[in-house]
């Protein structure tokens, strides 16, 4: 299978890094090009005409859009070894349900928090709080969300780990303490040569951020 | 395969009716409860605990929530006729990601047309068209999205065809005239049984609009 794959990215972007955690477990060479997301790439836009955002995954020059989506192509194409979602239907389905929550949710929440001050940070604290509450009730004792093994839902949330220094930091409170589960499970995960390869280290993605609020006013 | 089938539902929702058509394309029999949406029943609290909505499949007493997870699941398990989604990978991509657009950005504007004031029902009405001839765009010259075939994407979109009267006489929408070959579309998807017999009346479906809208519009 001589392929020749190549990803579109943005090193701080979570769902960027979904893609690359699964190209890493599938042990997929591929060629990763930087974008400059205020000044997007020619090969970005022709390749994402439609949301003209990052991650992209370009498989024999055929683009393939939204990291969960990605995800689960490289899982089906690459189907040897390694398997991110469950081969049951209805583990199937429950992963997706998971993952989708954590799409849903986690980003936006993550965002409040970094973005704002005042009463409309708390309020975003809160709601973060709760969101990860249910995504602990959701693993429960499992090492893993996939259970004994990782797997698509774990994958989907992983990257916020990279975000939580900042997240905590600039939300002033302490994410081992308020979330201990999630910790633990993010550390127990990052034990995986391939994850911990792959994600940035946190004192970058803050640095990153404070970058970001600077330019929204916040610094 | 077989087995205790039950939808939780709400007559007049989109996501039901994406439901509602995989089944009846599948020719899988099933239990229908209609929700009342201001007074859910312990059994909806129960089977989605986590979003508290419809529509809800039940499957040997096992819930699937989330409408284009359930129609995932119903084209895996229910594997042996009528495949919903593409067969290659690459296909299969393309497919989740035009519904993924339909919910993202289609839905989601078709909201918008009922914002309050005026002059964003004017601004919401133009972004949902703007998103159906993207639509237009991906659907080309075939007759379905899914190809020679009736597939995922179409099921995604189709439900939106219901609403459609009701935007004609509450907003002045002319599809015919704006969206020419979504229309064409539409009724092609119309004249497939599975579609057809699950359709609701577009009348009543104006009339539950008129009604709810009261609440959000100022006439």
């Amino acid at each position: 299978m001589a392929d020749e794959v190549v990803l579109l990215d943005f090193w701080p972007s979570m769902f960027g890094m979904r893609v690359r955690i699964a190209l890493a477990e599938k042990g997929i060479e591929y060629e990763y090009k930087e974008e400059d997301l205020g000044n997007k790439s020619p090969l970005l836009l022709q390749m994402n005409p439609i949301h003209k955002k990052i991650p992209v995954l370009i498989h024999n020059g055929k683009p393939v859009c939204e990291s969960l989506i990605i995800v689960q192509y490289i899982d089906e194409v690459w189907k040897d070894r390694s398997p991110l979602l469950p081969t049951d239907p209805y583990q199937r389905a429950h992963a997706r349900f998971w993952a989708d929550y954590v799409d849903k949710k986690v980003y936006e929440v993550s965002r409040k928090i970094w973005t704002s001050k005042g009463e409309e940070k708390e309020a975003g604290k809160k709601e973060f709080f709760e969101i990860f509450k249910t995504l602990e009730g959701e693993l429960g004792d499992k090492p893993y969300f996939g259970a004994e093994t990782f797997g698509f839902v774990d994958l989907s949330l992983i990257p916020f780990y990279s975000w939580f220094y900042a997240i905590e930091t600039f939300g002033e409170f302490n994410m081992e303490a308020e979330c201990p589960k999630i910790v633990a499970w993010a550390k127990r995960y990052l034990q995986k040569e391939t994850v911990a390869k792959t994600l940035p280290d946190q004192k970058k993605v803050y640095e990153f951020v404070g970058q970001m609020r600077k330019r929204f006013g916040l610094e | 395969m077989a087995g205790e089938v039950v939808l939780l539902n709400f007559w007049p929702s989109l996501f039901g009716l994406r439901v509602r058509i995989a089944l009846a394309e599948k020719g899988i029999k099933y239990e229908s409860k209609e929700e009342d949406l201001s007074n859910k029943s312990p059994l909806l609290l129960e089977m989605n605990p986590i979003i508290k909505q419809i529509p809800v499949l039940i499957h040997n007493g096992k819930p699937v929530c989330e409408s284009l997870i359930i129609v995932q699941y119903i084209d895996e398990v229910w594997n042996d006729k009528s495949p919903l989604l593409p067969s290659d990978p690459y296909q299969r991509a393309q497919a989740r990601f035009w519904a993924d657009f339909v919910d993202k950005k289609v839905y989601v504007a078709s909201r918008k047309v009922w914002r309050p004031k005026r002059e964003e029902q004017e601004e919401g009405k133009k972004e949902f068209l703007e998103t159906l001839k993207t639509m237009e765009g991906e659907l080309g010259d075939k007759p379905y999205f899914g190809g020679e075939t009736f597939g995922y994407v179409d099921i995604s979109l189709i439900p939106f065809y219901s609403w459609f009267h009701a935007y004609k006489v509450l907003d002045n929408i002319n599809m015919e005239a704006e969206c020419p070959k979504i229309i064409a579309w539409a009724k092609r998807c119309m004249q497939k049984e599975a579609v057809a017999k699950t359709f609701p009346d577009p009348k009543k479906v104006y009339e539950f609009v008129a009604q709810t809208r009261k609440k959000y519009v100022s006439a």
